[in-house]
């Protein structure tokens, strides 16, 4: 076959084509992962420029480059260890279909011959052998035309024999749809083996993230780690789906293709493989230029698209202080520049097709034109001259697939290196082997001498001492930022304490599973989290066994119940993604109602309530008061009435505890929370009297 | 999508067409080649002319290298008109998008407008590029194949016949099915998304609540799914390329075959027959092109219709023909506000959202706004800079209606603080300066200073140059309401906005900043939308909205004498002793 135009990049694009198309849901400005949905989104796109038409794809890199390359290499290709038999056989499969399909042309020549043979015999007298013919010849003084017909076998008179093309190319189709039949069985299998190598892994990392401690998601943008597990994955996904196969059989093909080059005619196979490295040398070339122009490209869009992202989230900002002309200015500048990368990497990238055509020709005229004489010299048959042409096309063609598949191996290690990142990461301490199992708690807590950093040379928590007794309530304040959440993320053991001890009912937490340690909590965030679901199963979620009366019960006792019902599909109403269709503060009634059902002995509760309406913040603080009964409860708390009732009021501070009592005491001791007390609520009090 | 090309490919009339002439020569000359090649068959390689074989090989060089020129020198042009195109059209959506009032910019949404204006474009702008550079020569391609086709031997040509519709059944085939599988495949990549997205927010929740084995079903459930479908998708593909082999080899078999029956005929010469097989070749590689690059039209249409939307939209606010200017500072000018039976209503929306809304503020007071979530607080306050404009009624500036300024006049009027406080990358110093570029470093600490914010900004390395990041992700979300407060302070406005914004403040840093606010802005006319009623107790005069209605208007201690609403909103923060 003549391809003027590499179809294996054709093939390639199909599976490139639909992922990156969605990956364009701009982050928005708020969210913490936004410089990484950014990248996200940059990748997306950069899968989407191995569009059509831009020559060989792999060679528009994605920039990524590895750090260690053979490293994350080997550790790739080890997961495709379980299926190495699978592989074996398609090895297998794709040497014989790659040597039969190497072998067709070469048929396909002797078809040629036995055509032209026909012809000429045709004009020959019929009875007449062929050394008449070639005597007759030299005695005409034709040497070469005698020469040609040396390397014939004639047959005067006779014509075509029909027959014997009919068979030959019988078998030559049949060949050819062996071949094919071959190479789909082997994409086949591949593609069960990619797709199991990617479940697995995806597999991998979601168990894996479930092992870490929280300081990792503390510390890693929430969006970053979200594309390892998509845009990586998916990536390598991708690439091994391309690679593998493409690898396998751009080799065989190589090898068998100039095999039989040879085996025609060595001074024409010759001519060919010199195009080789000059081939190779332009593209490098090239792609070298191109990928530079094309990582400014990606660059410049990120910039702009970073410029537009901001001035269209602060659309009102703008406008109201009068920045128009100056964000239209930055955006023209910007835009101009991406203007000019956009076209030199697309000249660029575009050059390296009809460069790669024009070394295609030039060696096409030279084996037309060799070959044309070496055929008048009777050194070829006409056959041969043809079938190498269709050899040198094809030759060409897996060439630039090992080309492209070298680049799009970069981008794929890259990716594995992320996910192997994540994977390599330290785990939490893993739960003890004999753990001790409260059945049911009283609530009874005691934390001994704690010490706890976040960061190993900032002192946090020192030596804490603080014995609560079963059904209190102690109440944790503190100015914004003073770190109110980690003593909670210490008594759920979401850290780990550095020194001294907490238990429950005299048992140290560490003795515990966090599971079973965690059942005994309940918990209601001012970040109030649902999950993608309808709210029944958003209610039930700390009780996989729940009946509906419990359900209800849960909901009528967190005020919940009556919202719900004003839904058109009431508890079957899906909640969406960002739960637009229901108020921050139904939210948090919502939780509270999850928090009911669970039934926990110990209570964590963040009054927070920031964006709440008024009517909602009653019913709010009612439950919360409900949940509050009878169960040991620590409180992040805002209100001056639960501050007032705890049994201890801890004061933080800049991350500290600083002070610890009552209410009384505090005061009477006039430090910090004597100061807080009055700059917070006094003001208030007085001007409302 | 037409109308999108036809505006914006306008200006490249002339290198289009020259485009369109060097694709032709492209086409000619690549059609040429396998004919010389006929030719040295025919008339060199049968009859022993060597001459003639190297003659032609001549001409075959000569026909290459303008191959090779013509090709790039579309590329060229081909890129440059392309990405021409794509530059053109992200300015006119810019500048559109710019010209938007909040009504249009809800109407599409910010997410979505800023992927019109950087994918949708890519999308289309590729799509331009690869049609003036590939997709052109295809058609070409084919018919000029089919016409060469035919001089060789016409019998033959119908072969193509049966070729073409074999190929257009298994594309179609094959392409048909994937098409709908890569849209599904996509929908399950975006449902793993979604999973993990809220396994990751969720963490706290999930672990507290020992979830984590239902969380891995959940997972596992979206990762089976998506697996199942992109081995579908990967074994339909594992089918297409060697089923398109299988064609093209069989083409050139049949070829083989029935040219082998005319030549025996006599009715074709030897030559002939390669030239032939080479231009059945090139036609089916042009319909395979075509056909690929014709499965990216549909999106890129769609990404086009996305974009058209956008720009024939007209902005439903708009400056006025004939502004009024507002009378210059020593003019007398004092800064009242004045709603005058204020309506508006979203479009097409049954009910208003405020209505009969009538009140006045003078300079060196402060109005406070209260009610519940929805009652239109911030509605009313954003009509004030028209980022909607009333649907009757009037707001009036010193007796003028602010629909007879020029905007730029009126926003120079106002200082705004959003509720949610946006800040822009940059530097604190370039954030502060946003309204007044002319503040010296002093005006900014004073600023600083009056917002609460001058000590976490004085212990900062960098001081005025500490860096903020996009949308101010890296200071806390009361820095950045204090920034915000301050850079409307820097603007020094005659007229103050606060759209709820000492939410994220604690109370005594809440107190403090209003303390001084009332010290440093005595003069100003001052609007605060707020939840807490700490922070609007010593207001001049608190509205109470109530379902878009004022529902009471006059002191703290006025409104809990008068006003129910008001009562309940007031003991629902503080306890009844705390208020008595």
């Amino acid at each position: 076959m003549s391809d003027q135009y590499p179809p294996s990049s054709e093939n390639r694009r199909g599976g490139d084509e639909a992922p990156g198309a969605s990956q364009t849901g701009a982050a928005s400005a708020g969210d913490p992962g936004a410089s990484t949905s950014q990248r996200g989104a940059l990748r997306g796109r950069q899968q989407q420029q191995h569009g059509p038409g831009l020559g060989p794809p792999g060679l528009i890199g994605t920039g990524d480059k590895p750090k260690n390359f053979r490293t994350s290499f080997n550790r790739l290709v080890g997961r495709l260890r379980p299926d190495a038999f699978r592989i074996g056989i398609v090895t297998f499969l794709a040497v014989v279909s790659v040597a039969m399909a190497v072998s067709g042309p070469k048929l396909l020549g002797r078809a040629m011959n036995i055509v032209f043979e026909g012809f000429i015999n045709k004009k020959l007298p019929v009875g007449v052998t062929k050394e008449q013919v070639i005597a007759g010849l030299k005695a005409q003084g034709d040497t070469k035309l005698a020469n040609m017909f040396s390397g014939l076998k004639l047959n005067p008179g006779h014509g075509i024999d029909m027959a014997a093309l009919g068979k030959l190319l019988l078998v030559v189709a049949a060949i050819y749809l062996l071949s094919s039949l071959f190479a789909w069985v082997q994409g086949y299998i591949m593609a069960g083996v990619v797709q199991r190598v990617v479940y697995r892994l995806r597999r991998e990392v979601d168990f894996k993230l479930a092992r870490l401690p929280l300081k990792y998601f503390d510390d890693h943008p929430r969006g970053d780690i979200l594309s390892r597990v998509t845009n990586d994955i998916d990536n390598i996904q991708q690439t091994l789906q391309q690679t593998l196969t493409q690898i396998i059989t751009a080799a065989l093909t190589l090898l068998g293709v100039l095999g039989m080059m040879f085996w025609i005619s060595q001074i024409l196979a010759a001519i060919s493989v010199v195009t080789i490295p000059l081939s190779i040398a332009v593209t490098m070339m090239i792609a070298k230029r191109s990928q530079k122009q094309f990582g400014l490209q990606w660059q410049r869009t990120g910039s702009l698209n970073g410029h537009v992202e901001e001035m269209y989230s602060g659309h009102n900002i703008v406008k109201v202080f009068g920045r128009q002309k100056e964000a239209i200015a930055k955006f023209d500048e910007g835009n101009d520049q991406l203007y000019k990368a956009s076209f030199k990497a697309q000249f660029i990238s575009g050059i390296i097709m009809p460069t790669m055509m024009f070394i295609g020709n030039l060696n096409y005229v030279a084996i037309c034109v060799v070959g044309g004489l070496r055929v008048a010299t009777g050194a070829l048959s006409l056959g041969d001259v043809t079938a190498f042409i269709q050899y040198s096309r094809q030759f060409m063609q897996p060439i630039t697939q090992v080309a492209s598949v070298a680049n799009v191996l970069q981008s794929a290690v890259a990716s594995a290196e992320r996910v192997f990142e994540l994977l390599d990461e330290a785990e939490e301490v893993p739960d003890p082997a004999q753990p001790v199992v409260l059945r049911k708690a009283t609530g009874q807590i005691s934390l001994k001498d704690v010490s706890f950093r976040y960061l190993p040379d900032v002192p946090l928590i020192e030596d804490l001492n603080l014995e609560v007794q079963p059904g209190q309530t102690v109440a944790i304040v503190g100015p914004t930022g003073a770190g109110k959440t980690t003593l909670v993320n210490l008594l759920m053991r979401f850290y780990e304490i550095d020194r001294g001890s907490i238990s429950i009912d005299g048992t140290d937490t560490r003795k515990m599973t966090r599971d079973d340690l965690r059942h005994l909590f309940g918990m209601v965030l001012q970040d109030a989290w649902l999950f993608g679901g309808t709210i029944r199963e958003n209610i039930a979620y700390g009780k996989d066994d729940a009946t509906w009366e419990e359900i209800l019960t849960a909901s009528e006792a967190a005020h919940v119940d009556h919202f719900v019902r004003t839904l058109p599909e009431g508890y079957d109403t899906r909640l969406d993604d960002d739960s637009t269709n229901i108020s921050q503060g139904e939210r948090q009634l919502l939780t509270i109602a999850r928090a009911f059902l669970a039934d926990p002995e110990i209570l964590i509760l963040d009054e927070a309530t920031s964006s709440v309406d008024t009517r909602t913040e009653v019913l709010i603080q009612r439950a919360m008061n409900k949940l509050l009964r009878g169960r040991t409860s620590f409180v992040i708390a805002h209100r001056l009435s639960t501050i007032r009732d705890a049994d201890v009021i801890l004061v933080m501070n800049e991350g500290r505890i600083i002070e610890q009592g009552t209410h009384k005491e505090l005061l009477a001791a006039r430090g910090f929370y004597y100061d807080l007390y009055n700059s917070q609520f006094a003001e208030a009090l007085v001007e409302a009297s | 999508m037409n109308k999108l090309l036809l505006t914006y490919l306008k200006p490249y009339r002339k290198e289009l067409l020259l485009v369109v002439a060097l694709v032709l020569v492209q086409t000619f000359a690549n059609l040429f080649l396998p004919d010389l090649n006929a030719r040295i068959i025919n008339n060199g390689v049968v009859t022993g002319n060597t001459g003639y074989i190297l003659r032609t090989g001549g001409y075959m060089l000569g026909v290459a290298f303008v191959l090779g020129a013509a090709s790039i020198a579309a590329v060229y042009l081909g890129s440059k008109i392309a990405m021409a195109f794509g530059r053109d059209a992200r300015s006119a959506l810019f500048r559109k998008v710019e010209s938007f009032s909040q009504r249009e910019i809800n109407k599409f949404g910010t997410p979505s407008l800023i992927t019109r204006n950087t994918n949708d474009v890519q999308q289309v702008q590729m799509m331009v590029a690869v049609s003036l550079t590939v997709m052109l020569g295809a058609p070409l391609m084919i018919v000029g194949g089919i016409v060469m086709a035919l001089r060789q031997d016409v019998p033959l040509t119908l072969s193509l016949a049966v070729i073409l519709p074999v190929m257009g059944a298994v594309l179609y085939g094959i392409g048909g099915r994937a098409i709908p599988l890569f849209r599904s495949m996509q929908t399950k990549i975006d449902r793993i998304n979604q999973v993990m997205r809220e396994t990751l927010s969720g963490i706290r929740v999930i672990r507290a609540f020992a979830r984590t084995e239902q969380e891995h079903a959940r997972f596992d459930e979206a990762n089976l799914d998506l697996t199942d479908t992109g081995l579908r998708v990967q074994r339909l593909f594992a089918l297409m390329l060697p089923a398109l082999m299988l064609v093209f080899n069989f083409s050139s078999v049949a070829i083989m075959y029935f040219g082998g029956q005319r030549i025996a005929g006599g009715h074709m010469q030897v030559g002939n027959l390669t030239a032939f097989v080479t231009y059945v070749m090139q036609i089916l590689m042009s319909v395979l092109m075509a056909t690929m690059l014709a499965m990216m039209v549909p999106r890129a249409a769609a990404c086009g219709d996305r974009i058209q939307q956008v720009l024939e939209v007209e902005p439903s606010i708009s400056d006025p023909m004939k502004p009024v200017f507002l009378a210059g500072l020593d003019g007398g000018r004092r800064g009242v506000v004045e709603f005058k039976n204020v309506e508006f209503r979203y479009p097409g929306a049954q009910d208003p959202v405020l209505s009969g809304i009538s009140f006045t503020m003078y300079p060196g007071q402060t109005t406070a706004v209260v009610g519940s979530t929805g009652s239109g607080k911030s509605t009313l306050i954003s009509l004030i800079p028209r980022f909607y404009d009333v649907t009757s009624g009037s707001i009036e500036i010193d007796g003028i209606d602010i629909r007879d300024l020029q905007r730029d006049e009126l926003w120079k009027e106002i200082g705004f603080v959003p509720q949610k406080a946006f800040l822009f990358s940059g530097t604190v110093a370039s954030n502060l300066r946003f309204g007044s570029e002319e503040a010296t470093d002093d005006d900014l600490w004073a600023a600083l200073a009056i917002a609460q914010a001058h000590d976490f900004v004085s212990e900062t390395e960098e001081q005025l140059e500490a860096p903020i990041a996009q949308g101010g992700t890296n200071v806390s979300g009361g820095q950045r309401q204090r920034l915000a407060i301050a850079r409307a302070l820097v603007k020094r406005a005659p007229i103050y906005v606060f759209d709820d914004s000492f939410s994220a403040l604690d109370f005594r840093t809440d107190s403090l900043l209003r303390a001084a606010l009332k010290r440093e802005v005595a003069d100003a006319t001052v609007i605060i939308v707020a939840q807490r009623v700490s922070t609007i107790l010593h207001a001049d005069q608190i509205i109470v909205l109530e379902r878009g209605t004022i529902a009471g208007l006059g002191t703290h201690q006025e409104l809990m004498n008068t006003s129910d609403t008001y009562r309940e909103i007031v003991y629902s923060q503080l306890s009844e002793d705390e208020v008595a």
